[in-house]
């Protein structure tokens, strides 16, 4: 019996190896947590000594040291700073704005099977029309300052997170909901004590979700149409010619949309402490 | 006392329970068992008011039962703890009414008795199953019910735990309690624990058998009376052939 299962084994492995080929690389050479840099390094690197023996032509591919140099200059002449103070104050009233509508809206659908009957198909027949498509509409109603900027963000955002906030209320526990009954519980008490935070990792979800699309959506918003922002500076690269000043400013955008995005994980695992499961980010 | 009078429940049309009626008044711990799937649950529910009848009535000291009431405390086969609050306000959820330090204090007394005092501020993810079915039991104690409902509250902890609290069950509830209802599928619980044992079949479930168990408290599993009760009951349990099931 044992030598069957060896050999059976044996084989399997001997199958495995024929088809294939092995890559390995060598263990150990960089801790764990390096391993991840180790590709973006290496190519920054190649990167920067192609362009350095001028191989490549500046004025389309900067090297990095070019685009850091750049970094450097936005920052200390505060155009950085103030750029993205507007981009980000787009980004956070527009979340804020479509955060609200969709809790409350989705806590509404997500509770009572009427109102999601009257509302849920009009909402998910709204979420078809690409986001980027209301600009034109946007525009016209709100002119072509803040307003249509954040009423698109806002827009973008809404639809997350009432989705996910609805979800997670109308999958409440139904034995949950028992248990509040028999202790006492109804009506807003019941929503506070239960329903609210049984749905709020599915709320988490939807607001990181909301996030990383705010940050999508302030680049066209901002590309379409605007004097200041992060945007606004992608294009006034492009118009005047300037590659390194464009890729700073994806630098700008990739490093914002992380970093809020580290700010809800933390605040989300902070609030669902109580969940019971692996931790990770 | 708790009157049950014609009572039946159907779900669509499948008759589930009744009618059956009977009456709980001095009897300590009556304890209802039957085959699975016969209306046990059905009928706790029932009295918990957590479903509506659908012929006949309940009534709790002359009271109608139709809804959950406070002086009903409910624990679940399964512990049912709110994984997002602690073992304290797990415990308190139903007392939000009370003064904020007599809820303190009958939630601290209440974990002591369930041999919990220094697990207060655990989160459910933190408890072995046995401990978060004594929350369960603390947390249907804590108001100081008139009538106590449990359904199978044993069902899911091991042999050994399982012993122990059907041994401590009477200590736990005390006399503070004066009714308390107690579903089970386990004879030697039903035994060691009740007054009086109601054997239902079904569904729909109806009243076989209403047995007073009238023995000295605390019960030994291995006396001769008990012996005899179990074999009756099983007898009652499964009609075709005792003997095989035991
Ligand atoms: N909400 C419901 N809708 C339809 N049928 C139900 C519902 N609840 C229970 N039933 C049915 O009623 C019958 C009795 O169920 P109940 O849960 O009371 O059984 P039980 O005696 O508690 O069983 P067990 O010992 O396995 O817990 C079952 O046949 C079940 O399918
Ligand atoms: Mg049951």
């Amino acid at each position: 019996m044992t030598d069957i299962v060896t050999d059976a084994g044996a084989s399997l492995a001997a199958g495995r190896g024929r088809g294939g080929f092995r890559l390995r690389l060598p263990r150990g050479v960089l801790p764990h947590g390096w391993r991840a840099l180790a590709l973006p390094l290496a190519v920054l690197a190649a990167w920067q000594a192609v362009g350095a023996l001028g191989w490549t032509d500046a004025t389309l591919l900067p090297t990095p040291l070019a685009v850091l140099g750049e970094l450097v200059r936005l920052a200390t002449s505060g155009e950085l700073l103030s750029n993205l103070a507007v981009s980000f104050r787009r980004v956070m009233l527009g979340f804020a704005a479509g955060t609200l509508v969709a809790t409350a809206l989705g806590a509404l659908t997500g509770y009572s099977l009427q109102w999601r009957a009257y509302l849920d198909p009009s909402v998910h027949a709204l979420r078809t029309i690409p986001g980027l498509a209301w600009i034109p509409m946007f525009i016209l109603w709100l002119g072509i300052d803040e307003g249509s900027k954040i009423a698109l963000i806002a827009l973008a955002n809404f639809f997350p997170t009432y989705l996910n906030f609805m979800s997670g209320i109308a999958r409440v526990d139904r034995k949950l909901i028992e248990v509040g009954r028999v202790n006492g519980l109804a009506g807003a008490r019941l929503v506070g004590t239960i329903l609210l935070p049984y749905s709020l990792p599915f709320l988490f979800v939807g607001l990181r979700q909301s996030m990383g699309v705010a940050w999508l959506v302030v680049v066209g918003a901002e590309l379409m149409g605007a004097s200041s922002g992060i945007g606004y500076m992608l294009m006034d690269g492009e118009m005047t010619g300037r590659p390194h000043l464009v890729m700073a400013c994806m630098i700008v955008f990739a490093l914002s949309g992380k970093s809020t995005d580290m700010i809800l994980a933390a605040i989300s695992r902070r609030v669902l402490r109580w969940q019971d499961t692996v931790e990770k980010d | 006392m708790l009157e049950i009078r014609d009572l039946a429940k159907s779900f669509g049309s499948f008759a589930a329970l009744g009618p059956m009626s009977f009456t709980l008044d001095r009897e300590h711990v009556l304890t209802v068992i039957g085959p699975s799937g016969c209306g046990k649950s059905t009928l706790l529910r029932l009295v918990a008011g957590l479903e509506t009848a659908t012929r006949g009535d309940i009534r709790l000291d002359g009271t109608p039962v139709d809804g959950p009431r406070s002086e009903i405390g409910v624990a679940f086969q399964d512990p049912r703890l709110m994984p997002w609050l602690d073992v304290r306000r797990n415990v308190g959820l139903g007392l939000w009414r009370w003064p904020a330090a007599e809820r303190a204090a009958a939630v601290d007394a209440a974990l002591a008795k369930v041999s919990l005092t220094g697990f207060a501020d655990a989160l459910p993810k933190q408890l072995s199953g046995g401990m978060a079915q004594r929350v369960g039991l603390a947390r249907a104690l804590v108001g100081r019910p008139r009538l106590l409902l449990l359904d199978e509250p044993f069902a899911a902890l091991d042999p050994l735990t399982r012993m122990r609290m059907q041994d401590h069950l009477l200590d736990i509830v005390g006399g503070e309690v004066p009714n308390v209802l107690l579903i089970t599928h386990d004879i030697e619980e039903a035994i060691v624990l009740s007054d009086r044992i109601i054997v239902l079949d079904g569904p729909p479930a109806r009243i076989r058998r209403d047995v007073v168990v009238d023995l000295p408290k605390p019960r030994k599993r291995t006396s001769a009376a008990f012996q005899e009760i179990k074999e009756f009951l099983l007898g009652e349990l499964f009609p075709a052939d005792g003997r095989l099931a035991a």
